[in-house]
């Protein structure tokens, strides 16, 4: 039973995934690990992602494609960020040509995903998010002071009705 | 508004592959990305308003309120309109409403991604 919640802020345009899995957490981090267990499951079924390029490491690049209905390809490149194996991950997310070359036109975001253990079962933490590496590190770095925010929000939510 | 550079027609399925829903409305995004501008977005959502009545409100220069106008109207979140000799920014609501609508399919998207995870972790099952 995978338990999950998603919290969406417009303001922000950022959005955060928490996802519970019964698994341990290596199992986890091996679905972000293993490019052969990563297309299982980044692509929709309609448009399967393949792995070419696969480098989990600072600085490293991840390249891929998805393969639509008719057999066109759309390329995506992750530049390595940040990694710490086996708990965290941030890469920057960008367009490509078949080359594996960053398409300047299109946007770049941000994906940063972290994993905790408890009891045998794993949680995953994953942001995404449209801005710079810089903007990202602001976001994470306000973490707590944003906890805070809602919780307040929630208040003002009550002091309403 | 899909702006997919060299890779020809995208069709309607496409948009839910990957990044490309999130591409879609890059624009959009990025001109949300600003606490002013989010402000000047309230603001003429509820009164459209001159470049000059909107510098009043903000402790920073006219030039830079301009700036940020300009980066709204590039990504179609506020429409200029001459009003007598006057020229009003107006919000968009359908651009802010196309924005929320992407991050809707951004959490579809990962939806489905945290669902195949959980199915590829149950196929491997328990070797022992």
């Amino acid at each position: 039973m995978t338990v999950i919640t998603v919290d969406k802020d417009l303001d922000a345009c950022t959005l955060t995934i928490v996802a519970e899995f019964d698994a341990p957490l290596e199992r986890v981090w091996d679905l972000w690990a293993d490019p052969r267990k990563l297309e299982r499951w980044w692509g929709p079924p309609m448009a399967p992602a393949t792995f070419e390029r696969h480098e989990l490491e600072p600085g490293g690049t991840v390249t891929y494609f998805m393969t639509s209905p008719e057999g066109e390809r759309f390329y995506g490149v992750w530049h390595v960020v940040a990694v710490d194996p086996p708990r965290s991950l941030h890469v920057e997310d960008s367009f490509a040509d078949a080359d594996g070359k960053v398409n300047p036109d299109m946007p770049t975001g941000q994906m940063h995903m972290r994993l905790a253990e408890d009891n045998g079962r794993t949680r995953m933490e994953l942001i995404s998010v449209n801005a710079t590496k810089e903007e990202m590190q602001q976001l994470l770095d306000m973490g707590a002071a944003e906890g805070m925010q809602q919780a307040i929000a929630q208040m003002d939510a009550l002091l309403v009705e | 508004m899909i702006a997919l550079a060299g890779s020809g027609v995208l069709n309607a399925s496409a948009l839910t592959y990957n990044q490309v829903v999130v591409g879609s409305v890059d624009q959009l995004f990025s001109g949300l990305a600003d606490p002013t501008r989010r402000d000047i977005l309230r603001r003429c959502a509820i009164n459209a308003s001159s470049v000059s009545r909107l510098a009043e409100a903000y402790p920073m220069s006219f030039a830079a309120v301009q700036k940020h106008v300009a980066v709204l109207e590039r990504a179609g979140l506020v429409a200029k309109e001459r009003r007598g000799r006057e020229t009003l920014v107006r919000t968009e609501a359908a651009a802010v409403a196309r924005a929320r609508r992407a991050l809707d399919e951004l959490e579809d998207l990962w939806r489905g991604r945290v669902a195949r995870m959980s199915e590829v972790l149950s196929e491997e099952g328990n070797p022992q």
